[in-house]
């Protein structure tokens, strides 16, 4: 299992809307393909006092899925955004505050964390809240003859051997967060990551062309 | 005049798409956002009905529709939403549950209601409603056919799913009072809800028939008030029931036609706030060399990982063992025990002390056949005991 061959790499096609709901003070949906998600942010608010702490803001991460009540999965996929999260906010500005970000599954095809990880961005951008840089999420998967996949669908996901996701920042393009299943081999792994690296360029592009539409004055 | 400049009886504007897969809807009511999504699943029915299938209503009141919804659900407005859509929607009978019946006293179909609520600016039963009941009509369950003791569900592409038998189609239509029954508002916003002193909410078909009724906040209504909200609920449900069919009929011709439907394609495009890009492709042509260059400049890891043992103080064996054991008692608890296969003797010693331990209650010292002192006992002096034999 050494080299993977790597061809064809394409991402579904994206989108996003943001400020679509009014009550939260940030909210975003992103879309991947078929794969679309709600975020929304509140803060900085009032924290418990069994929450706060000294100097910084509380991040609290809650993950809904669409059908029954939230489980490990959900759980240890709110670990992954929170850290995520933390890794890029300026969290000391806002000491003994709360912040909130609620996501909601709207569809699953595949992906599903790393629209987790945009649309956590785009919401975080649109309440306003100050961050060092901001961060994207791409998913690759290995198939079984060893081809790799960017932004799988469901059905991808499941014929895969391996299936990883990373959070990147914008700044040196650093990872954030590895999320993996599956066995693969260093040199795969390294070659997912460069990969990644590669695909945030053009979600990064994308933050920039959406934020721009929002402040330009003609459309 | 409102603060909208809605007048007393009008509706805020109801907007309903459909998501992806069969069951899944969207109602924008003014600005409150609310998601319903239906699924099935074959499980034994209950008992004292045997033929019918099941039907279950869920209400989440996420986080994001208000700061105020927490994530433990048990709020009393959430309790009270669950309550008034189960009423209106499962007391009705507006779902044929007999047809979901596969086979009778074993298996049956559960429907599963999940409404989102995603946010919150009043009236959100009115909403969660025309959006439980949308979603129910738009689902199509999976194709069954039994062949004896057999069952065989198709998936869809096998076999086309069949819709769900819908009688009727129950909406609710809430109206708030304000000063004592003087002031009546139809749809009433969220900040109108918080002044608000009483709501009767009334659940209606577009045939005229009342579902369900009900009055919350302890105002005394006049019998002509309850007859007037009545009519007018009737005028609304009439207009809602043909809104709500026209957005069923165009997703059946649009699915009809094979076009791509979802939560993406009703993304808007004319709004400012929204952006979409198609397929882009990712280039990859230096990936290799990269990957090697790091490969190389990476430390290569230790080989050989250390051994799993640890040191520990002697646990040695004590003398001849005369007990009669099963080997097959309690595997170690401790976790300082020696690991490797060569410890097997040392580690039936220390069964068999435990055993020793075990038998001995009364005295501190275990005797064999030397005497051997191995407890800790705070004693300075050590007593020996004649062993009963």
């Amino acid at each position: 299992m050494e080299a993977c061959s790597i061809s064809n790499l394409k991402l579904r096609e994206f989108g996003c809307e943001q400020s679509l709901l009014s009550r939260p003070d940030g909210s975003a949906s992103f879309i991947q393909g078929d794969t679309s998600v709600c975020a929304g942010v509140y803060g900085p608010a009032e924290v418990k006092v069994s929450k706060e702490i000294y100097d910084r803001a509380t991040l609290e991460v809650l993950i809904q899925p669409k059908v029954g009540l939230a489980g490990v999965r959900e759980r240890s996929q709110e670990q992954c955004v929170r850290e995520t999260c933390e890794a890029s906010l300026l969290l000391s500005l806002h000491p003994r505050s709360s912040l909130t970000l609620v996501l909601q599954v709207i569809h699953d095809d595949g992906s599903l964390l790393s629209c987790f990880l945009n649309a956590a961005c785009m919401a975080l951008m649109d309440a306003g809240l100050p961050m060092s840089c901001l961060f994207c999420g791409v998913t690759c998967a290995i198939s079984a003859d060893g081809q790799i996949v960017t932004d799988p669908t469901a059905a991808q996901e499941k014929e895969s051997r391996a299936l990883m996701t990373f959070a990147i920042d914008s700044t040196e393009r650093n990872i954030l967060m590895s999320s993996t299943k599956g066995s693969f081999s260093v040199h795969e792994l390294q070659q997912c990551i460069v990969v990644s690296q590669k695909a945030s360029e053009k979600m990064f592009q994308f933050y920039r062309d959406s934020v721009k539409r929002r402040y330009s004055k003609y459309l | 005049m409102r603060l909208d400049g809605r007048q007393t009886y009008d509706y805020r504007t109801i907007k309903v798409t459909f998501g992806t897969d069969y069951g899944c809807c969207f109602v924008d009511l003014g600005k409150t956002r609310v998601m319903a999504q239906v699924s099935c699943e074959i499980v034994a029915p209950k008992e004292s009905r045997p033929n019918e299938g099941i039907v279950f209503f869920n209400i989440e009141l996420s986080p994001m529709a208000s700061p105020t919804f927490e994530q433990g659900r048990q709020s009393e407005l959430s309790v009270k939403l669950n309550r008034q859509l189960e009423r209106c929607l499962r007391n009705s009978k507006c779902i044929d549950t007999e047809s979901l019946c596969v086979v009778s006293g074993e298996k049956v179909w559960q429907i599963r209601v999940d409404v989102h609520v995603l946010n919150h600016d009043g009236n959100l039963m009115d909403a969660s409603s025309i959006a439980a009941i949308t979603a129910l009509c738009h689902f199509r369950r999976p194709d069954v056919s039994t062949q004896g003791d057999e069952i065989t569900v198709y998936s869809p592409e096998e076999r086309d799913p069949i819709p769900l038998s819908v009688y009727h189609m129950p909406i609710c239509v809430s109206f708030s009072f304000f000063q004592q029954g003087t002031y009546l508002l139809v749809d009433p916003c969220e900040r109108e809800e918080r002044v608000m002193d009483g709501l009767l909410m009334i659940a209606m078909n577009k045939h005229r028939e009342i579902c369900s009724i009900q009055s919350s906040g302890g105002i005394m209504l006049l019998k002509e008030q309850v007859m007037r909200c009545s009519k007018i609920a009737s005028v609304k449900v009439s207009e809602i029931t043909e809104l709500v069919g026209k957005a069923l009929e165009n997703d059946r011709k649009a699915r009809k036609a094979g076009e791509k439907c979802g939560f993406a394609e009703s993304l808007p495009q004319e709004r400012i706030t929204a952006l979409k890009t198609d397929k882009t492709p990712v280039e990859a042509m230096d990936v290799t060399e990269k990957v090697d260059d790091i490969i190389q400049k990476a430390e290569v890891p230790p080989l050989s990982v250390p051994s799993p043992s640890l040191p520990v103080p002697g646990v040695g064996q004590v003398g001849q063992n005369t007990w009669g054991l099963d080997e097959e008692e309690e595997e170690e608890e401790e976790g300082e025990e020696d690991r490797d296969s060569s410890g097997e003797e040392e580690e039936k010693g220390t069964k068999t002390q435990k055993e020793k331990d075990k038998g001995s209650q009364t005295a501190d010292l275990i005797i064999i056949d030397e005497v051997v002192e191995l407890s800790d006992s705070e004693e300075e002096e050590v007593v020996i005991l004649h062993p009963d034999t």
